[in-house]
């Protein structure tokens, strides 16, 4: 039993449900309560969607339990089917039907239906959200891609045509997913290669069947795809491209690995400045983002891109790197281990809440959990990955991938901090009677101050006496503070002078909290009763970067 | 299209001959919340309790869903999510449920009362979370109360996790003094600023002692007996009202506080049981009746024979769609209701226009069909179908907003029309 505030994925039927939403004339049953059709809001809030996701929940009640439920799936799906005319079906259960053990699969195939019915076995009490998507996916692969070839067929050349290549991996609900794709389809347009199927988004049951006619696989998002790109390359023999392109070096590197499948020049696509990112942080207005501390979290995919793109494309100091995507975990340590630093994998929300308060980022690079995390702390932060709200779903083109994607990102990465070079110059004027000193830097909220708020700076009275007061969990924890409730050590508060709070109050806001903390670290390592103007400058030079 | 466990009556439609309104009942897909939406609310309301959800990945997604946004800090409400090894034996459920709730009273100080809240997979495998909060209440007396209730989709729809949870609070209440006097009971949970205006209108009335339920501290909650007399502020708390009336308490019928007329009827119902003249009454809500003609008169105009469609969702629908056919002049094409209570309904129902068709229960796809065929003016719906009837060219109004705002009394009366009034007014102003 694990306590759970705020999930970072749903359950795996959620991820089938992802990839049913995406695809066309396919219906999915879902065995299940009523309280599980919240599912639809997903698709038609969050990402807008002008119909209802092809699902069909049983809703099945207290009082049907032990008599009948399987016959309420038995009719649900003749009933879908007869309404909903599909090419082909996945039936499964949810968390609870899975506890009454009807077999959705077997019941399904009982009633010989004249289209394909796929079983989806989700273990919801093992697994989640994405690995859902994975196994829907390639079950659906498997069911309708069609046999293997006879053994000693050799695969076509591509010999006096344009090569062939499926896109695998976009979703419902899907993090730019939408845009990806037209940046990847124009990719590879202009290398002379043609898009044979895209799925599952806006694939239909039939376009998985003409999988096998293309040449290569494209894995855009491993989460999703990787399991049935893998079985497509096992069965027939299909090639994969698995690099990301994410960032300027990752799309290059993308567009000389499918090049070489392809057997075609990539000089002409990759000539000239296909991306406008390395010369814009070229240019001498982006010095000050030289080793801003970044903080990245978010799926795999995401997470590892977003550290590689801050660290040597925009030269931030990538200071946390993690992960909800146990299944990757592996990828994400390695990368982590680049930067010199160690992976946060986890799916509490609390330990990452934990780990960047720890890291003091100037930037945190996450999810929507994270943005809530970020406001708390006065931090700015950008949304590079799901979960994601209706906010991250723009009506105007935002992709994460290719040339272009690369540009979104620079703007995406950069602006919040932009916002804080602006409060800085404004910090300049502070002593104006325009300003005050207890101005909240406007684009953060209500929350000011302090960028990174460490644990030992959020004492109540700051240049009170020192004093010990005991573990944060013995007082009244109000809700919608910054009181950390997870810290456990005694809080210290620390006596700086009036020279050197003055002092203090000349560094720019949002380098000033991690002063201070670094200060009071500084003194309570040396055991110094009073912080001094020296103390300052001392702990200054003792951590300087 | 499910035929799901026998109908007590056949599905055919039955007139109720004293309400003059037609009542079908139907059976099949539902789309509507679970009883845990309704910690989203409540957690807010008992402002010193904690909601521990036990249950699965599905249970924790659907709050924060239900939620749409993830604004706080630490939020009062989480859920212990069960896994294999729970359900395997390999863990004993029970030792692994005490660790969990040690670990959040240790993080959150603060909390006075906890809810173990049961959700769908606790009720299949028949977890005791009766037992369990008796049992974790001895260990964290006296700090921490320990109640349990089912919020679960199998037992409860969306508004009835609150009456679930309410009713759970019927046997903490204290037992008032025998010799007590006689004592109203506003039973339902209501914005604090809709209380305190009720509070006010009962006070000039004379209507003394006047208590809420829920209070909104857990060491707060009224005492209860047989002088108690109690109003429901909502009309779908079906448990609590049996659970109070077995502590001894009598309930006052009267429709519900939503409109000018619902709530001089439901204010009316309490001021006659506590012999307050009828003049006096008169002189006391006249202000607010004319606050509310004021605030109701431009909506009118708009809303005037407005043909509208309700989706079951909240059980508010047949209050709502009396408010908007007496009050509006608005046609009811169809009401659905997840359920019907005809006993704290009644007065309701004698309100409806004649002929008025309720459903009750759902098939969703069927529903959907007669919703596009009658082509309404505005549809009241649940967030998941807004979108795709929007798209289809339906003005809707999605109903969770009708439990988030304050829309009860005099001086909430033009919001609620308002609400009701934007879509339509919106369509109006877009020229894309």
């Amino acid at each position: 039993m694990q306590l759970t505030v705020w999930t970072y994925e749903g359950p795996p039927h959620i991820g089938a449900m992802r990839v049913a939403t995406a695809m066309r004339g396919l219906h999915y049953v879902l065995h299940a309560p009523q309280g599980d059709t919240y599912a639809d809001l997903l698709f038609t809030m969050i990402e807008r969607r002008d119909a209802r996701p092809p699902v069909t929940y049983t809703t099945f009640q207290a009082r049907d339990l032990g008599s009948d439920t399987a016959a309420i799936f038995k009719d649900a799906v003749a009933a879908a089917y007869e309404r909903f005319k599909p090419q082909a079906m996945i039936v499964g259960a949810s968390c609870t039907a899975e506890l009454i053990q009807d077999d959705p699969g077997g019941l399904a195939k009982a009633l010989a239906l004249p289209i394909p019915v796929i079983p989806l076995e989700l273990p919801a009490y093992q697994k989640k959200e994405n690995w859902g998507a994975s196994e829907t996916f390639y079950r659906l692969v498997r069911a309708l891609s069609g046999p293997p070839p006879a053994a000693g067929i050799e695969r076509e050349s591509a010999d006096g045509r344009r090569p062939l290549c499926n896109i695998l991996g976009p979703t419902a609900l899907g993090f730019r997913h939408r845009d990806d794709l037209v940046e990847i389809r124009s990719l590879l347009e202009r290398l002379g290669i043609d898009v044979n199927v895209v799925a599952p988004l806006g694939a239909s049951p039939s376009d998985l069947g003409r999988l096998p006619d293309a040449d290569f696989n494209v894995v855009l998002y491993p989460e999703t795809a990787k399991a049935a790109a893998q079985y497509l390359q096992k069965t027939f023999g299909q090639p994969m491209v698995e690099t990301v392109p994410i960032g300027v070096q990752a799309t290059v590197r993308f567009v000389e690995e499918v090049a070489r499948i392809a057997g075609i020049d990539p000089a002409p696509v990759l000539a000239g400045a296909p991306s406008r990112l390395p010369w814009y942080s070229r240019s001498v207005d982006s010095t000050y983002l030289t080793g801003k501390r970044i903080f990245v979290f978010g799926d795999a995919t995401h997470a590892i891109a977003m550290a590689r793109v801050a660290a040597t494309e925009l030269g931030f100091k990538v200071v946390g790197l993690g992960t909800y995507s146990r299944e990757f975990a592996r990828e994400v340590r390695a990368e982590a281990a680049l930067h010199g630093i160690e992976a946060t994998v986890t799916d509490d929300y609390l330990d990452v809440e934990a780990a960047i308060q720890a890291a003091q980022p100037e930037l945190v690079l996450g999810t929507q959990m994270e943005r809530h995390i970020a406001k708390r702390l006065g931090v700015p932060c950008a949304v590079i990955s799901a979960p994601i709200h209706v906010q991250d779903f723009p009506a105007r083109h935002s992709p994460q991938m290719g040339f272009e994607g690369a540009n979104v990102l620079f703007d995406t990465l950069v602006h919040p901090l932009m916002m804080g070079l602006e409060e800085h110059l404004i910090g300049m004027f502070r002593e104006d009677s325009e300003f005050h000193a207890d101005a909240a830097p406007s684009h953060l909220g209500r929350h000011g101050g302090a960028p990174a708020a460490a644990p030992a700076q959020d004492g109540p009275a700051l240049a009170a006496p020192s004093i010990e007061v005991g573990p944060a969990s013995t007082a009244p924890a109000p809700q919608n503070t910054n009181t950390p409730q997870t810290h456990q050590d005694p809080v210290v508060v620390f006596l700086w002078d009036a020279a050197a709070e003055k002092e203090l109050k000349k560094i720019p806001f949002f380098v000033r909290g991690k002063a201070r903390a670094n200060t009071e670290r500084f003194a309570r390592e040396r055991a110094l009763s009073l912080i001094t103007v020296e103390t300052l400058y001392d702990a200054k030079a003792h951590f300087g970067r | 299209m499910n035929a799901h466990a026998p109908l007590t009556r056949l599905d055919g439609a039955c007139a109720d001959p004293a309400a003059g309104v037609t009542i079908r009942q139907e059976r099949g897909q539902r789309a509507v919340f679970c009883g845990l939406t309704g910690i989203v609310w409540l957690h807010r309301k008992i402002q010193d309790a904690f909601f521990l959800v036990v249950g699965s990945r599905t249970c924790a997604h659907l709050i924060q869903s239900a939620a749409g946004v993830m604004i706080f800090a630490e939020p009062r409400f989480a859920t212990a999510i069960m896994d294999e090894r729970d359900l395997a034996g390999i863990a004993d459920m029970n030792d692994e449920l005490d660790a969990v709730v040690a670990r959040l009273i240790d993080r959150r100080p603060d909390i006075r009362l906890l809810f173990l809240v049961g959700s769908c997979p606790s009720e299949v495998i028949k977890l005791d979370l009766g037992r369990a909060a008796q049992r974790l209440s001895r260990s964290f007396a006296p700090s921490v109360r320990v109640l349990s209730y089912s919020g679960s989709g199998i037992e409860t729809t969306f508004t009835q996790g609150e009456d679930a949870c309410l009713a759970s609070l019927v046997p903490e209440m204290p037992v008032s003094a025998a010799d007590a006097e006689p004592s109203l009971l506003v039973v339902g949970a209501l914005a604090d600023v809709v209380e305190d205006q009720f509070a006010r209108i009962f006070a000039a009335l004379g209507i003394a002692p006047v208590r809420f339920l829920p209070a909104r501290k857990a060491g707060e909650m009224p005492p209860l007996g047989q002088g108690t007399r109690y109003l429901l502020a909502q009309p779908f708390l079906t448990d609590t009202a049996r659970a109070l009336e077995e502590r001894g308490a009598t309930r006052l019928a009267a429709p519900f506080p939503l409109g000018s007329e619902g709530t001089t009827a439901w204010l009316w119902a309490a001021a006659e049981s506590f012999g307050v003249s009828r003049a006096r009454f008169e002189s006391v809500v006249a202000p607010g009746q004319a606050r509310a003609a004021t605030a109701l008169a431009p909506y009118r105009q708009r809303l005037a024979d407005k043909r509208v469609f309700f989706f079951p969702d909240s059980q508010l629908e047949i209050p709502l769609a009396r408010f908007l056919s007496r009050e509006m002049g608005a046609e009811l094409i169809e009401v659905g209701t997840p359920y019907l209570h005809r006993g704290h309904l009644a007065d309701e129902l004698a309100l409806l226009p004649a002929g008025t068709q309720i459903v009750e229960g759902q098939s969703l796809d069927d529903q959907m069909d007669r919703c596009r065929e009658a082509k309404p003016d505005l549809t009241v719906c649940g967030l998941g179908l807004a979108n795709p009837l929007e798209a289809e060219g339906l003005a809707t109004k999605w109903s969770i907003e009708l439990l988030f705002t304050p829309i009860q009394g005099y001086d909430q009366a033009g919001d609620l029309a308002e609400l009701f009034a934007r879509p339509l007014l919106r369509r109006t102003r877009l020229e894309v």
